[in-house]
């Protein structure tokens, strides 16, 4: 007992390694801050490109968004990171992290969304057009305030999955939480920063998943 | 002689290489009620469909007040927005007041203030008997309330010409008068219609014509009188025998 706390739960540890640990804090919140925004930015302007419905345009959007999805996103990011410098594209391995989540969490958003704009009834669409509201007008006050409550689950559970994969930016040298909390960990010879990092996301995530139930239940309610 | 508001040349549509439409005319003048009858699968909903784009016309010409809409360069928007249309299943905004449903082409289309926009949707929702109901959601209106709020939706465009798409035919028996009602009191207005519909009643009483379409064409048209008491075609009789 004495043994998990001292290495666990040792307060001197975690005094020691405050300072590392609230840098990789503040590099994780802005990483995934920016590429939650960035991506689900991307993959709506893919649902809603797609659903333009150019013949020339939708195989493309296919094959991109089934490539990623099928993609692990720590081989995304080292191609980014490790491979890109042979063509002379050197990204800092913050935007290699931010490019990586941002292209993986895209693929991912488009297709919920596209799930949320098809579930809405054509004849939204029809109303909306025969009034003579734009494409893009009919998408934004018609189609998509509809949809997104529609999809509000599996958006969060996405973002969800987003989130955690954040931590894969400190194979490429990003001082993120977890790299910084290794460090500390080697720095102090104990395995209390770790611990800390464990409680950090929870602190993160665990209200996201308790929203996800939510939505989940107001969802199925209404519906 | 009336204005004339719409007229169509030729009209074909094909869904794949299925001809639905097969060499439609038809002139419309100002203040026409004009209602397509014929059995389901004749092509009524395609050929009201394709008056305003919402279906692309394969070949032919329509031309609405003066403009050729099947004219690439056209301002299709502009079009749209001077022919309301009414579907069968109301199709109203659910995540909008009845209110905002007939603000929203106003302010988005018309640029209008939305003050000015509000007062001119109140009239309209007036005309239809549903003020009180202006800030009512559609799932809290029956289907007749919300056919007619998709009628004053359309209404408060101040449209050219009104197209109606079986507006009845989605809606319990008892609501389908008030709807009728509303569309006869537009009719004694003046308003110019096309009006796809099963109603014989309604027709016999509004229609200044009626065209039966059968197998993609209109085989015959004329006044109401002529087409219920001495229609010409078989095809026509049989229909009517069935449905009156």
């Amino acid at each position: 007992m004495n043994q998990i706390i001292e290495n666990f739960f040792n307060f001197e540890a975690l005094a020691r390694s405050q300072k590392l640990l609230l840098i990789g804090l503040e590099t994780t919140l802005r990483l995934i801050g920016l590429a939650v925004l960035l991506a689900m930015g991307f993959g709506l302007f893919l649902a809603v490109l797609r659903h333009a419905n150019r013949r020339w345009l939708n195989p493309l959007i296919i094959a991109y968004v089934d490539v990623v999805r099928a993609c692990p996103i720590i081989v995304l990011l080292m191609l980014i990171y490790y491979a890109l410098p042979f063509i002379g594209i050197r990204l800092p391995a913050f935007w290699a992290g931010i490019l990586a989540l941002s292209l993986n969490g895209g693929a991912f958003y488009s297709e919920i969304f596209r799930g949320g704009i098809e579930a809405i009834p054509r004849g939204q669409t029809e109303a909306a057009r025969s009034l003579g509201l734009t494409y893009m007008q009919t998408m934004r006050i018609v189609i998509l305030p509809q949809a997104i409550r529609i999809i509000l689950p599996p958006l969060t559970t996405n973002t969800l999955e987003l989130i955690k994969a954040s931590a894969v930016a400190s194979t490429v040298a990003l001082p993120d939480l977890l790299r910084q909390a290794l460090q500390a960990q080697s720095l102090t010879l104990n395995a209390t920063p770790l611990v800390a990092v464990l409680m950090l996301y929870l602190l993160i995530l665990l209200p996201l998943v308790q929203l996800v139930t939510f939505f989940e239940r107001r969802v199925k309610n209404s519906g | 002689m009336a204005k004339l508001i719409l007229e169509i040349q030729d009209l074909h549509k094909y869904f794949g290489k299925l001809e639905v439409l097969k060499g439609i005319n038809l002139k419309v003048y100002e203040k026409d009620v004009i209602c397509l009858i014929g059995p389901s699968g004749a092509g009524k909903s395609t050929l009201l469909r394709c008056i305003n784009r919402l279906e692309e016309p394969t070949r032919g010409k329509v031309i609405f007040d003066g403009v050729d809409i099947t004219d690439r360069k056209v301002n299709l928007n502009k079009i749209r927005s001077e022919i309301g249309m009414v579907f069968q299943h109301f199709n109203l905004f659910p995540h909008m007041t009845a209110l905002q449903n007939c603000t929203l082409g106003l302010i988005k289309v018309r640029k209008m203030r939305k003050e000015e926009a509000e007062k001119k949707a109140m009239e309209v929702l007036e005309r239809v008997g549903l003020a009180q109901k202006a800030h009512a959601k559609p799932r809290e209106l029956s289907g007749g309330q919300q056919q007619r709020v998709a009628i004053a939706r359309a209404l408060a465009m101040e449209p050219k010409l009104m197209l109606f798409d079986e507006p009845t035919s989605a809606l319990d028996p008892e609501l389908i008068g008030e709807v009728l009602a509303v569309m006869l009191d537009l009719a004694a207005r003046g308003m110019t219609m096309i009006v796809v519909t099963h109603e014989m009643g309604f027709a016999r009483r509004a229609a200044t014509r009626v065209c039966m379409l059968d197998h993609g064409l209109i085989l015959e048209e004329g006044p109401p009188e002529k087409i219920f008491n001495s229609p010409e075609h078989e095809r026509t009789k049989e229909f009517l025998s069935k449905i009156l």
